[in-house]
């Protein structure tokens, strides 16, 4: 029993192969555009890289960028084929190819659905890596004097400028790290020595924020030094006075916004890469079901699967079983084998 | 005769296939012109604030109007071309194609006035973006004024965007009470002695607001006490380079719009190009298709030129017909309403000048 069948006139096997054609060239330029997606996402995210602690969220974009070349390639080629499989004689040359072209844009198909949810799943390993990325990052904003890490603090403070962040959950992150490199601290002054000896560390921590912190909706000139202790201002004005959000947060809200916008379109263009495969199948199916029948003119059918589901898994499963049987004995009775009783009688 | 060339029917076939096709490209291209006077706009307008006056404006507004005035020029010349092989329609267009002269010239005259704007009004856009600057900076601790209240926002935003400090450079700041009142200790001595340290009894300090820290500084942003060297370990106000940004916003700014400006010039001196050979292609077309009418064989060759007689000549008969027009309109005050032609005077005459005498044509549509 076969799966989806449907009889095809010659007229209508024409008319699929050119609308075939047609939606391969509009699956190349889809190709394009998941082509397009996953540079653009590469490169934002490469943007702030160094806030990121492992790289392992790339394999997205990468993903993206292999599979849009890949529909490119895969549709230019069957665009190719479906022109020709119009006419009986020329399918004949890609009767051989046909199979093997199927199964390859199946698994691409599967590709492109994979990188779509992909989208949608990474959110929480970008979390953990923006957590650790700006833990290290605001932990090595005092040195930049270090080579690996002089960028840091430049870095850092555009990304709080331009995201409208500060610290990595909340302003108060700053007050737990040294932000304030020792070059730059007068190790003569007492005060700066009670600072350091007052926790284990011998950190010099300060209720202070650096620049990058301060809002500019502020309608007063930026508070960052003494935040702990400031009394003059009141609830109202104190939440005006740095940006309240955490980088954390604004990152993962940025590129959280970006990629389900691709995720969606990547969705429809798998859709589209789908139908687009039906159609193929359908075709294939028809073309050779005609060369059965050997009459050109004649309707023939087409389908999705010979058998139903079950049989073509077994059926597959046979052929995979018996294709590592073929160095074991072979059951054949015109093949000659010597048994033991033969090769005694050869002595004498 | 001027500039003549021999059109055989095949030639004038392919000049009106040629025309055409340009002729679309000059719409595109001012549309292309139209759009870069609207980015040119909204660009100037989002930096209003810190203009003193709209002088510069002229420049975007004169791209925009010429786009328009372009597309709509290009268009009828397409039209033109259209019919320009049809003897039955083309006649119409003979009067309609003075003007279209006319208008054409200008077009390019305004587009060559807007490159030399462009430069020529530097010096006022620096005058205004001084004048603006220095009002957003003194009113920067106003943030209680309405009217005044946003310039804090304006100035801090513009400082981050461009890397830029103050007016002409960080010390602006010294200058101006930054600091508003109402965030005053006044009981504090420290501010008091401030206070009486000068003659307005403003608060000044020295000292910037955060948004001329550099972030590509090594050392956390120093603002206050910047020209103290003690009152920060290890410093020296005058080695100091990288703490604050070096570059005023005035310079910051005029330089931006400068580049910006610069950079349309080779886009608007190649639509002056497109303009001019559309222009000129016209005028060989139409008189080579109205030297083939006259023929008796309207497939034969004609001759097409760019003007009947050599330019002195020609610029003789226009000033005899202009006064001409003129003394008609005075010695006939009613006639004088419904002469449109009177401007069209100035362009290159053709053959059909010699009407211009009887009563003044109006424009075929």
């Amino acid at each position: 029993m076969a799966v989806g069948k449907v009889t095809f006139s010659k007229v209508e096997r024409e008319k699929l192969a050119e609308v075939l054609w047609l939606l391969n060239w509009i699956s190349v330029v889809t190709g394009t555009i998941l082509f397009g997606l996953g540079l653009f996402l590469r490169v934002e995210i490469h943007k702030w890289q160094e806030v990121m602690s492992e790289q392992g969220i790339l394999y997205v974009p990468h993903m993206l960028i292999t599979t849009g070349l890949a529909a490119c390639c895969i549709n230019f080629f069957g665009g190719k084929i479906c022109l020709d499989c119009a006419d009986t004689n020329k399918f004949l040359r890609w009767k051989l190819v046909m199979m093997p072209y199927i199964i390859c844009t199946f698994f691409f198909t599967s590709c492109v659905l994979a990188g779509a949810l992909m989208c949608y799943g990474i959110r929480s390993q970008m979390e953990e890596s923006l957590f650790m990325g700006l833990r290290n990052a605001m932990r090595y904003y005092k040195d930049t004097d270090t080579p690996g890490r002089c960028n840091l603090k430049r870095t850092v403070d555009l990304l709080q400028i331009q995201f409208q962040c500060c610290g990595n959950t909340g302003y108060r992150d700053w007050f737990q790290i040294q932000w304030i490199s020792s070059r730059y601290l007068d190790m003569s002054s007492s005060a700066v020595v009670d600072r350091m000896r007052s926790n284990v560390e011998g950190k010099y921590l300060m209720d202070g924020v650096p620049f990058s912190c301060c809002s500019t909706f502020s309608p007063w000139p930026c508070i960052q030094h003494h935040l702990s202790t400031s009394s003059t201002q009141d609830e109202q004005s104190q939440q005006l006075n740095l940006w309240r959000r955490g980088c954390r947060q604004a990152l993962l809200d940025h590129y959280t916004g970006i990629m389900q916008s691709i995720g969606l379109t990547v969705l429809l263009i798998w859709l589209f890469e789908l139908l687009v495969l039906t159609g193929v199948r359908y075709l294939q199916t028809a073309m050779e079901n005609v060369l059965r029948l050997g009459d050109p003119e004649s309707e023939s059918d087409g389908w999705i699967l010979e058998n139903s589901l079950a049989e073509t898994a077994r059926s597959n499963f046979n052929i995979i079983k018996n294709l590592g049987k073929c160095y074991q004995v072979d059951d054949d009775p015109n093949i000659n084998v010597p048994t033991a009783a033969a090769e005694e009688e050869l002595p004498s | 005769m001027l500039l003549k060339i021999t059109f055989t029917q095949q030639r004038r076939v392919r000049l009106a296939q040629g025309l055409w096709l340009m002729s679309w490209l000059a719409v595109m291209s001012g549309a292309f012109i139209f759009c870069l006077g609207v980015y040119l706009k909204t660009e100037l307008l989002r930096r209003a604030e810190v203009m003193d006056n709209t002088e510069i404006h002229m420049v975007p507004n004169i791209l925009m109007m010429v786009g328009l005035v372009s597309i709509g020029t290009n268009w009828v010349a397409t039209r033109v071309c259209q019919d320009s092989l049809d003897a039955s329609r083309f006649p119409r267009w003979k009067l309609l194609l003075m003007a279209w002269f006319a208008v054409a010239m200008l077009l390019c005259c305004l587009l060559l006035a807007v490159v030399v704007l462009s430069y020529a009004l530097q010096g006022r856009l620096e005058e205004s973006l001084k004048v603006g600057l220095r009002n957003g900076i003194r009113f920067y601790k106003d943030t209680d004024v309405p009217g005044r209240c946003f310039q804090k926002e304006t100035i801090d935003r513009l400082q981050m965007e461009f890397r830029c400090c103050g007016n002409n450079n960080f010390k602006d700041w010294f200058e101006v009470q930054w600091v508003s009142n109402r965030y005053l200790d006044f009981t504090s001595k420290d501010v008091k002695d401030r206070i009486r340290s000068n003659v307005d009894g403003r608060f000044l300090l020295d000292g910037v607001p955060f948004s001329c820290c550099n972030p590509a500084s090594p050392r956390p942003c120093l603002q206050y006490h910047l020209t103290d060297n003690s009152a920060h370990y290890s410093y020296d106000y005058q080695a100091e380079e990288l703490n604050l940004y070096s570059r005023g916003c005035r310079q910051a700014l005029t330089d931006y719009y400068m580049e910006m400006m610069n950079s349309t010039g080779p886009g608007v001196l190649s639509v002056i190009l497109i303009q001019m050979s559309v222009l000129v292609s016209l005028r060989y077309l139409q008189t080579a298709v109205e030297g083939a009418t006259a023929l008796e064989d309207p497939e034969g060759e004609s001759v097409g030129y760019l003007l009947e007689k050599g330019v002195k000549e020609t610029f003789e008969d226009v000033k005899a017909n202009v006064l001409d027009i003129l003394k008609f309109a005075q010695v006939d005050p009613s006639a004088a309403e419904g002469s449109p032609g009177a401007e069209d005077a100035e362009k290159p005459a053709d053959n059909t000048t010699e009407k211009a005498a009887s009563p003044t044509p109006s424009p075929a549509s």
